[in-house]
């Protein structure tokens, strides 16, 4: 662990402007370039840049959830996705689509969504899980 | 979705909350999880009347975009009277266990296993689609193999789980095999049209898919010569054992038989393959019951040998048969639960399933005792009991055997004549006798435990009396497996005196002869258990499958010493060796034209290349770790650029982001591995070996390269997936479309990957640690 004032201080600042990006690309992504792998990407390398700042335990505490739990609830909010289309009848992980009128603007919310949801979290978790296991290790 | 569909799925549903439902409810849990079996059952009984006036209920789901493959369910005579001994015994079974296992840190998981394997034993039995019949055939394998390993701490409970999975999956994986080719035969893969070609048999595949499905129910219905894993499954708590390895599981084999008679029954290896195997079977279950010592032992070879006169019955076939099969089949689920539940009780109560030390448990255990000795009479086939009425009805089928007829008779008299042995000597050894006087009181099971034996067992008397209840339940069944069958009256005594009568007055006799001399007999096959094994045992089935394994493992240990050593370069010369060599091959055998044209490259592509160049020049004259990796970055990085110069943004970000977690990656690497210096580089030769190699690399993904663009670029599906984006995908970024909806099972495929990789780095790493602490511990 690197116990670098200016590492640490632009790393709050950073953080800030990694996550929001993350989800920036994220959200944009079905209609522009990101999505869920890009995101989740960009969001591991803003968690990864913390624990090189603050030491794992610090960033396993910011996070708040495990990235073994995350990987779970990944798969399975995957999983769920494909299944509400069986519920109304279609194959297995069919796009089932909400077209939402909010304040006049098309608001569309649909299971894709929610899929992509699925691999946002696992990239995070896969890749978190991996640095804090080296991580932890050279303590 | 339908009904149908939500009978079979909501055990899984429930099953997903049922440990948490148990952490928070403790004792009351059982109470609240057997609601969902009683309210299928309930449920299904309400179809009795229609399946009994011949409408058949059906329900159809399609969960793939194939023709194939359909989640599509049909209940008949026969799916109906599995499905209400399935779901009606998983209440019994579920309140038994709250009993059995009251007190088990992980009951909460056990009461999901077993409504698991409900979902999926009413799966079996209701399946229309041959492809969704198999899935949930495989499910019950799956499940059965988490109830035996349930007390996992075992060595034993551990192995019998395994080979009750290997046994029962390998012939599941060729029943598959035989399903599809069915399907392909039938030019359908649903049961209810399948059925209605018999002109099946006349496809030169026909031999081959039989032979296939036989694989399949033979193994899961543990006939010889795959007999061997049923008793070991014996592991299992025995309230599994009491419902998936007597009552339900066991008998999806039988199932299937019974589903494929309607056309398979005319093929001309049917009756021999079926009647022989049943009758070896019968025969080596009866000897090995009387070799038991342990009660559940014992009863799990007498299941064996239920099993085989069903398998006999099946291969018997027509109109006779199959009610006779229909009537075995619920006059077994009865008695031999019953049977079960009560050895449970005795070993939680008298804590042994010994019979040499067992006795004099009548007074003690009056409940337990009334049951057992009911469920026992049924067993033996002694009247008023449904038993009698199924041995009596064997029997009548036995006759109308064309060929064989004596033989089969007679070992079927042997086989029954022993059971009923068993049963008597279950009754009077264990329950009857004198009490040692140096054991401590034993009492009755508390009565989640000792109420489910007695019902069922009231039950195979009650049927007995009165087996005019089964009249149509058990025609309707028969008219599955034999669609000519015809309605015939069921009664406790033939109207006048007949030969099946008298065999089975035979059978009784031989069975009173054989329960006197059983003290003797037993303890001689006993004594001569260990020469026997030694001897003739030591090349019987269980022996093959030991060697099986054996020589599976010594196997893939070679391969692995060879191909995958452990040393990462070693592994790594071998995987890019044998990929590049066949790339190579293939594109020499195929011969392709290759077009070099470089018109059209703008001055920014020429610098990339450079840049790319350079690099990799760079990696491969550096003198340090970090300079290589920063070298390869470089490289990553001009690819990244030159996805974005040809649009393609997705990639370029991706390629961008990988690069910068591959530096953090390798950086946590690094600091773990020693220091390197310009003495650790290779000698020449190996360098001359790894250059040949990687040379072969770059060639090969150039020819390739220069290949593919020789041929016209076909746009099909990308003018597909371009066109119905916004319509179908809702969504105007193609790339991302693809990757969440049209191809959407692919990408839940690489995320399970990796999460699976994940969780294998992660062990690697703390397995790693772990031993380093021992090490040094040991050190200390």
């Amino acid at each position: 662990m690197l116990q670098s004032v200016i590492l640490q201080t632009a790393t709050r600042l950073l953080m800030a402007l990694l996550l929001l990006l993350s989800i920036w690309l994220f959200i944009r992504g079905h209609n522009q370039p990101g999505g869920g792998f890009i995101g989740g990407l960009v969001g591991a390398s803003a968690s990864a840049l913390y624990t090189i700042a603050y030491g794992v335990s610090e960033a396993k505490r910011a996070l708040r959830i495990q990235p073994k739990a995350m990987i779970g609830l990944g798969l399975s909010s995957a999983v769920l996705s494909g299944l509400i289309a069986l519920f109304s009848g279609h194959p297995f992980l069919t796009g089932e689509w909400l077209k939402l009128h909010i304040f006049g603007e098309l608001v569309k919310l649909g299971t894709p969504m929610l899929f992509d949801l699925g691999v946002y979290l696992v990239v995070v978790g896969v890749v978190l899980m991996v640095i804090f296991a080296l991580e932890e290790e050279n303590v | 979705m339908s009904s149908l569909a939500w009978t079979v799925l909501s055990g899984y549903l429930l099953a997903l909350v049922a440990p948490w439902l148990h952490a928070r409810l403790k004792g009351v849990s059982a109470y609240l999880l057997a609601l969902l079996p009683l309210a299928i059952g309930l449920y299904l009984t309400g179809f009795y009347q229609a399946v009994i006036e011949g409408e058949s209920v059906r329900s159809k789901l399609s969960w793939f975009s194939d023709k194939a493959i359909y989640l599509s369910f049909h209940l008949d005579g026969l799916s109906l009277i599995f499905s209400l001994l399935i779901s009606f015994f998983a209440v019994f079974i579920i309140l038994y266990a709250s009993g059995y296992l009251k007190g088990e840190a992980h009951l909460g998981r056990f009461y999901a296993y077993l409504l698991m394997f409900m979902a999926s034993m009413l799966g079996v039995v209701l399946a229309d689609n041959i492809l969704a019949l198999f899935i949930f055939w495989e499910l019950t394998s799956l499940s059965s193999y988490l109830l035996i390993g349930y007390k996992h701490k075992y060595e034993s409970a551990r192995r019998a789980a395994q080979q009750a999975l290997l046994v029962t999956g390998s012939g599941g994986l060729a029943m598959l095999l035989g399903m599809v080719m069915l399907g392909q035969v039938a030019g359908s893969y649903e049961l209810s049209e399948i059925l209605l070609k018999p002109e099946i048999l006349a496809s030169p595949y026909a031999d081959a898919i039989l032979i296939l499905l036989f694989l399949g129910a033979l193994t899961k219905s543990a006939q010889w010569p795959f007999h061997f894993w049923l008793p070991n499954a014996m592991e299992a708590p025995t309230p599994v054992s009491a419902y998936l390895h007597s009552a339900t599981m066991v008998k999806a084999g039988i199932y299937l038989l019974a589903r494929i008679s309607p056309v398979f029954a005319e093929h001309p290896y049917w009756q021999p393959v079926l009647v022989t195997l049943g009758l070896i079977t019968a025969l080596t279950a009866g000897i090995l019951a009387f070799k038991s010592r342990d009660l559940k032992r014992l009863l799990a070879y007498s299941t064996l040998l239920a099993l085989a006169t069903l398998t006999l019955l099946l291969g018997i076939g027509g109109s006779k048969a199959a009610l006779s099969a229909m009537i075995y089949l619920i006059a077994h689920s009865l008695y031999k639960g019953a049977l079960f539940m009560v050895a449970g009780s005795i070993d939680h109560e008298a804590k042994s399933r010994d019979i040499h030390w067992l006795s004099g448990l009548a007074r003690q255990m009056p409940l337990s005792f009334v049951a057992a000795t009911l469920a026992a009479i049924s067993m033996a086939g002694l009247p008023p009991a449904l038993g009698f009425i199924a041995k009596e009805l064997s029997y009548t089928s036995l006759l109308t055997l064309p060929s064989l007829t004596l033989i089969a008779i007679a070992v079927m008299i042997l086989a029954n004549g022993m059971l009923f042995a068993v049963s008597a000597i279950l009754v009077i050894k264990v329950f009857l006798g004198k009490t040692p006087a140096d054991r401590d009181p034993v009492h009755e099971a508390p009565w989640q435990m000792s109420l489910w034996p007695l019902l069922l067992a009231g039950l195979s008397i009650f049927l007995g009396l009165l087996p005019k209840f089964l009249d149509e339940i058990g025609y309707e069944g028969a008219k599955s497996i034999y669609p000519a069958a015809k309605l015939s009256h069921l009664h406790l005594f033939p109207e006048s005196f007949n030969t099946p009568l008298l065999l089975s007055l035979i059978t009784i006799g031989l069975g009173i002869l054989l329960a006197f001399i059983w003290r003797p007999f037993h303890r001689w096959l006993e004594r001569e258990a260990d020469s026997i094994e030694r001897g003739w045992l030591n090349c019987g089935p269980a022996k093959w499958y030991q060697w099986g394994l054996q020589d599976l493992e010594r196997l893939s240990l070679w391969q692995l010493k060879t191909l995958q050593s452990g040393n990462i370069r070693r592994d790594l010369l071998t995987i890019f060796g044998f990929s590049f060599t066949l790339t190579l091959v293939s594109l020499w055998r195929a011969n392709p034209s290759f077009r070099l044209d470089f018109s059209g490259l703008r001055i920014y592509d020429f610098i990339l290349v450079f840049l790319m160049l350079a690099g990799a020049f760079t990696a491969m004259r550096a003198r340090t770790r970090l300079t290589a990796i920063t070298a390869l970055g470089a490289v990553g990085s001009s690819v990244a650029l030159t996805f974005i110069t040809y649009a393609a943004p997705d990639l370029a970000i991706t390629q961008f982001m990988i690069e910068t977690l591959l530096v953090i990656i390798i950086a946590l690497v690094l600091i773990r591995l020693p220091s390197f210096s310009t003495d650790d580089l290779s000698p020449t030769p190996k360098r001359i070996r790894d250059a040949i190699i990687a040379g072969m690399g770059g060639l090969s993904i150039c020819l390739s390269m220069l290949a593919i663009l020789n041929y016209p670029l076909n746009t099909k599906l990308s003018d597909y997936f371009a066109e119905q984006s916004v319509p179908f995908g809702q969504g105007h970024n193609i790339v991302n479309v693809i990757l969440v909806d049209f191809r959407g099972i692919d990408t839940m495929g690489e995320i399970t990957v990796l999460a699976i990789a994940a969780l294998g780095i992660y062990a690697l790493l703390k397995f790693g640690k772990f031993r380093n602490e021992k090490n040094e511990k040991e050190d200390d």
